[in-house]
């Protein structure tokens, strides 16, 4: 059936089947392969995007559900002016590694300091318990967030 | 994983929800936030053939405090009991349990009536409704009925509610006695392995992850009522429970968890 | 208390002058990854690409009595399904292993598509072809397999009993028998008169690697030209590339492995594996490219898992707790077919199990078997942290029977530093080690004397929450590897490492590494190591590598090999392209190359600073070679392949302060202090980065990791919501420190660390976890310290009362 999504602001429409978990309609309709998939249970984060602002699991969401939504992927959050500030603070803290967990990580991230006021680590942590990475043992990704959000 | 192929309908109200649910028969399954069954359909450990989406159906959310009453749409999600200033204010203990269900991103999707829906005996806000006396309003084919939260949840993932039913509104009782929730897991993310919820100073008290649905700890609310003190009251907390067993404890480690837990909501609540 | 127990990240001896090298560089790598440019292997698009889907065994060991795919062929999209009888004829050989540790190892055929009998869940047994990845799904639903289930073989000792034996060719379900003994009389005697002797059991549960990208492949063939490019999520493009050729039997000048963007490895995509033959067999029979991305629960079931192995140690010590021996006997588990290294595995650790301590007498003999689980392999430490794990937890039993403390006994059992290089017992020389300060400083960080009283008030008070202090001190041999060492182990390959550097005509350089990276940050600290001796910016360093095509020679990256060996490769072909530079200059400047020196990127003449020409000079005037000496190749280029002569042997102490809920039995991690030494640091940040990651897995293996088994042998814990790698929350900020003792195995002074963290920090969490429940009789916790096993220890020993 035809979805139609405004994704980093540019309405973006296709015809998928119901199925389609969002995160294939971003990676395999429209391209957009900076959302990655690291798990079958909503469990990894690794495909976490903004829908309307917040942030959302896009393999535990159909496209359809999506429909006239407004999506926001890794790929829409650096403008003309360089990186966002939340990839900025992560190239900065050294909070990522092999990047796979990365854009998950960085969208669940502006959504978390989009949602919570006044973050400190504990609530970093906390707010960032949906999004598993391998590599970094977290530190640094807590370090980047906090920086970001002052 | 991938969901098998699977039909797809979005309907605007209730009662047009009702109707697909009608037409479509055991088949269907109703949608709204997806947050657990998406999960299940990508493991194809649920395969319906038609989705009836009600996620933007009109009227079903919203949290509106009359007298001693809270009205909450079923569709509200956890995000929005999270942040509710009124809830805050009205039911602490709602606002509280819903702030801890899975991680953000799943509380911007998951909604309070698909959780009671969905009826796992391991998820928080079903046995929060349970301890706090509340009452489910359904609607079917023959208009609304409602539903006390202790006859609501019939066995493992089922419900009295009927197969063209829809859940639309949850109430629960303005309470703003002392309360607590222990919820007791490995990682923040997860279910709990067992919590305890209390309510209104002990007058409700329910277990999460007990039994085959949340329970009341009715001997725990007995003896409070009695006046017994938290300790000696949560000493009943697994009375007669028959608790799963899974990767994370089996029923003697439950049941022992219940009672710690127990008492600990207890004392934190002031009972 | 210091800030810093050392402030350098150089040795006033290295080699790094330029400045660059030591210095916290942002990484080259991020801005791709943080924006989605990079591109992992399922982002690869490949048009007209066919998907595949693995039918796999839901039985740990059943025989297969027939395949049923009419129903998958008539679902829409599905093209073709194969079984393991229809593909027999496309392989040249089973999948490899290429460590057969002894002569007589049984290694039962594994072929990527099981024939007959499949020996553990998640076994491949069909393959559905489709145009697309849904239909492929969709397809595996309507393959219908029926099955003979057999009892399997789930735990080792059962599987050493040989009672069910699982390859019926193999005749015994075990793999092999190894031992280093290098003198049994003085081991025996060293036992006949100890005052103290320890005897330790310790099982280490079976984890899954999980990196958070799942493996994935695509096979795109030229079916006229012959040749094809497989495009994998491998640590190994090099060694694929030669086992792939000969398990199919193709001409391996035709082959190109790509290694795209790697979402983390930690040892399981280190394997050549079914999957990958797979599609470059249907490749070949459907004449166009064919691909597959893993799900996580084939992750979980089907890529290979680590550790599985039962561990007794004993020590035997004088009465100060001197040790006089060590002696580990180890049952290993490779589960259900041998893979890439997997025998080899309990060898890297067997040099280890006397950890850093000075001790005369040593034994290790290790036996290995087949169970019916998912074949183990190397992962992050192989081998090593076993050792460690065994070493450092028997040393805190150790002290308890001395009668001193976990830190004491190990000042009295440390390698003296003036032993270095140490010849030690198991046969190996540790090149440089100063073990003390680390102690001395993790102790610092956490405050230990304030804790230990923390900890006897609150046993005094009774207290419902107890505190546990851990120490591990640990060395590692790492810097896979000297080629003849291999050779004396029966490992397949070499342990050598290429680079090439390589001067263009506007003296921008580019390097071409045989190392594979997939997160470790290669590109930035080898563009720092080149750009720190040419005198160049390291912006203007790119560095090539993961394509057999643009680097033909390589030995890839596991076993902390990367800096130690492919970085010394790179630093010596660096400073021949200088070499070759410098007599260019010479010439350039008609004076002497002796008479040259060269700092900052220009070559001058002693004595007369203002006879100079610039490295970019040079590089131009061998791209022109209108004037170079006579006989000179016109390039700036250099290459070369080095074999390390002995490993390296990072060391350092951790220390763990843990909190036990003895009511709920919930252990929680409250602080952590970590210090390292890794010789000269090439990029502090990078390594603290490792080290981070490392510990936290480490500790993931204490408290929550487990590949859950039950007694069928299926896995209960196939996803992320069942396995529990650790989020944010459960995790701390930890204390870091460092010291540097420079390494004498190669030039750089560099030892690895990828691993260290993971080596040292599980049995420091355990021996706190031990240290808190002491005080109950208890002496062990099997892992992970779940609450329920922590519980109902306290109440087998009868402490807290419900």
């Amino acid at each position: 059936m035809e979805v139609s999504v405004t994704v980093n602001g540019t309405v973006r429409s296709a015809d998928v089947e119901p199925r389609t978990l969002l995160a294939h309609f971003l990676r395999d309709d429209l391209g957009l392969t900076g959302t990655n998939i690291g798990c079958d249970t909503s469990s990894c984060g690794a495909c976490t995007v903004l829908v309307d602002g917040r942030s959302a699991k896009s393999c535990t969401l159909l496209a359809v559900q999506a429909d006239g939504s407004d999506v926001t992927t890794i790929e829409g959050l650096a403008g003309d002016d360089g990186l966002h500030p939340m990839q900025q603070a992560f190239h900065e803290c050294h909070a990522l590694q092999c990047g796979y967990c990365t854009p998950g990580m960085v969208m669940a991230a502006v959504s978390l300091v989009d949602e919570y006021e006044d973050l400190d680590a504990a609530g970093v942590r906390e707010g960032l318990e949906g999004n598993l990475c391998r590599c970094t043992g977290y530190q640094n990704i807590v370090k980047a967030v906090l920086a970001a959000s002052e | 994983m991938i969901p098998a192929a699977v039909d797809y309908l979005r309907v605007e109200s209730a009662e047009a929800a009702v109707a697909a649910l009608g037409e479509h028969g055991d088949e269907a399954k109703l949608l709204a936030g997806g947050q657990s069954l998406i999960p299940l359909m990508r493991l194809r450990l649920a395969t319906p053939t038609v989705l009836v989406d009600v996620g933007r159906a009109t009227g079903l959310s919203g949290i509106s405090v009359g007298g001693d009453t809270v009205s909450i749409g079923a569709l509200t999600t956890h995000s929005s009991l999270e942040h509710s200033a009124e809830l805050a204010a009205a039911c602490p203990l709602l606002a509280h349990v819903a702030s801890v269900v899975g991680d953000p991103a799943v509380r911007h999707r998951g909604t309070l009536g698909g959780s009671l829906a969905h009826a796992d005996p391991a998820s928080d806000l079903p046995a929060a409704v349970l301890a706090l006396g509340g009452t489910l309003v359904v609607s079917g084919p023959g208009g609304s009925r409602e539903i006390a939260a202790t006859d609501f949840f019939t066995g493992f993932l089922e419900s009295d509610l009927a197969a063209d039913e829809v859940l639309t509104e949850v109430r629960v009782p303005v309470s703003t006695g002392g309360w607590s929730y222990q919820k007791f897991n490995r990682r923040a993310q997860d279910w709990a392995i067992v919590g305890a919820m209390v309510a209104e100073g002990g007058a409700g008290v329910a277990l999460v992850n007990m039994a085959s649905t949340p329970i009341r700890a009715s001997s725990v609310e007995a003896a409070l009522a009695g006046g017994a003190s938290a300790a000696d009251a949560a000493a009943g907390a697994a009375d007669s429970t028959e608790p799963p067993t899974d990767n994370q404890a089996d029923g003697p480690y439950r049941q022992h968890l219940a009672r710690v837990l127990t008492r600990r909501a207890l004392e934190a609540a002031g009972a | 208390m210091t800030d810093t127990l050392d402030t350098r990240t150089l040795d006033e001896a290295s080699p790094f002058t330029g400045g660059i090298v030591g210095q916290a560089r942002l990484r080259k790598e991020d801005p791709a990854l943080l924006t989605g440019e990079s591109r992992f292997i399922d982002d690869l698009v490949l048009p007209g690409a066919l998907w595949i889907a693995c039918v796999r065994s839901p039985h740990a060991h059943a025989r297969i009595t027939s395949i049923d795919s009419s129903a998958a062929l008539a679902a829409d999209g599905v093209v073709a399904v194969y079984s393991g009888a229809d593909l027999e004829g496309d392989w040249a050989g089973p999948l490899p292993c290429a460590w057969p540790v002894t002569d007589d190892m049984k290694n039962p055929a594994h072929l990527p598509v099981a024939v007959g009998k499949a020996n553990y869940a998640g076994d491949i047994v069909a393959v559905v072809v489709a145009s697309s990845r849904y239909a492929a799904a969709d397809g595996v639903e309507g393959v219908v397999v029926d099955y003979e289930p057999l009892e399997a073989v789930v735990d080792i000792e059962d599987a050493a009993s040989d009672r069910v034996v699982i390859h019926e060719d193999c005749g015994t379900n075990v793999s092999y028998d190894w031992a280093l003994v290098p003198d049994p009389d003085a081991v025996d005697a060293a036992f006949a008169d100890a005052v103290h002797h320890v005897t330790e059991t310790y099982v280490h549960q079976r984890l899954i690697p999980a990196p958070m990208e799942p493996r994935g492949v695509a096979a795109v063939p030229s079916p006229h030209n012959g040749d094809m490019v497989l495009y994998s999520s491998t640590q190994i493009p090099h060694v694929l590339k030669v086992m792939a050729a000969l398990t199919l039997g193709m001409p391996e000048q035709k082959l190109r492995v790509i290694a795209p963007s790697v979402g983390g490895g930690f040892g399981c995509k280190l394997n050549v594996y079914a999957e990958e033959l797979i599609c470059m067999a249907l490749a070949n029979r459907h004449g166009g490219a064919v691909r597959w991305t893993e799900s996580r629960t084939e992750a979980a079931t089907s890529t290979i898992q680590g550790r599985a192995q039962r561990q007794t140690i004993e020590l035997a010590a004088d009465a100060d707790g001197k040790l006089t021996a060590v002696r580990a006997t180890l049952l290993a588990d490779m589960g259900a077919y041998l893979q890439l290294v997997a025998p080899g595995v309990p060898l890297l650790g067997a040099f280890l199990y006397h950890g850093l301590y000075d001790v005369p007498a040593y034994a290790f003999t290790c036996r290995s078997v087949f169970t019916n689980l998912t074949p183990t392999d190397a992962y992050r430490g192989a081998g090593r942290p076993e050792a460690t794990y065994a070493i450092e937890r028997a040393m805190d039993a150790l002290a308890i029977a001395v009668g001193v403390g976990p830190d004491e006994i190990r000042s009295r059992n440390f390698i003296p530093t003036e032993k270095f290089p140490y010849d030690s017992p198991a046969g190996l020389i540790f090149d440089s080690g100063n073990y003390q300060p680390t102690l001395d400083r993790a102790k610092e960080l956490v405050d230990w004397d304030g804790r230990r009283a923390e900890q006897a008030e609150r046993r005094a008070a009774g207290s419902t929450t107890q505190l546990g202090l851990g120490i591990s001190s640990y060395v590692e041999m790492c810097g896979l590897a000297p080629s003849r060492t291999l050779a004396a182990l029966n490992y397949g390959a070499g342990g050598w490492e290429s680079a090439t550097v390589r001067i263009l005509p506007t003296c921008k350089v580019q390097v071409v590494t045989g190392s594979t990276p997939h997160g470790q940050g290669h590109e930035t600290s080898w563009s720092m190591i080149v750009a720190d001796q040419l005198g160049v910016d390291p912006d203007d360093v790119e560095v090539l590598h993961s394509d057999t095509a643009i680097s033909p020679l390589g030995m890839d990256t596991y076993g902390s090999r990367s800096l130690s060996v492919g970085g010394t490769a790179l630093w010596m072909a660096t400073e021949k392209v200088i070499d070759k530079a410098r007599t260019i200059a010479a010439h350039m400047m008609e004076a002497s190359a002796e008479d040259l020196e060269f700092s900052g990127g220009v070559f001058s003449v002693k004595g007369s600073p203002d006879r100079e020409v610039p490295l970019a000079g040079v590089a131009f005037g061998a791209f022109t070679a209108h004037d170079l000496p006579d006989g000179m190749e016109p390039n700036l280029e250099a290459q070369v392949t080095w074999d390390p002569g002995n490993f390296v042997f990072p060391f350092g102490t951790h220390i763990a302060v843990v909190e036990v809920d003895e009511e709920t039995g919930a252990v929680e991690l409250v602080d952590y202090a970590a210090v390292d030494d890794c010789g000269n640091q090439i990029n502090p940040m990078i390594v603290e980065g490792q080290l981070h990651g490392g510990i936290v897995q480490g500790v993931a293996q204490a408290l929550w990791e487990e590949a859950i088994y039950d007694e069928d042998g299926q896995l209960r814990a196939a996803n992320l919501a069942d396995y529990l790698v650790p989020s944010a929350a459960e995790c701390i900020d930890m204390k870091l420190d460092h010291t540097v003792t420079p390494s004498t195995s190669n030039p750089m002074g560099v030892k690895g660390i990828g691993e260290a963290g993971t080596i040292a920090s599980t049995p420091a969490v355990m021996n706190a976890v031990v240290d808190a429940l002491r005080p109950h009789g208890i002496t062990d916790i099997v892992m992970p310290a779940s609450p329920m096993r922590v519980r109902r220890a306290i109440e087998m020993a009868g402490g807290g009362a419900s």
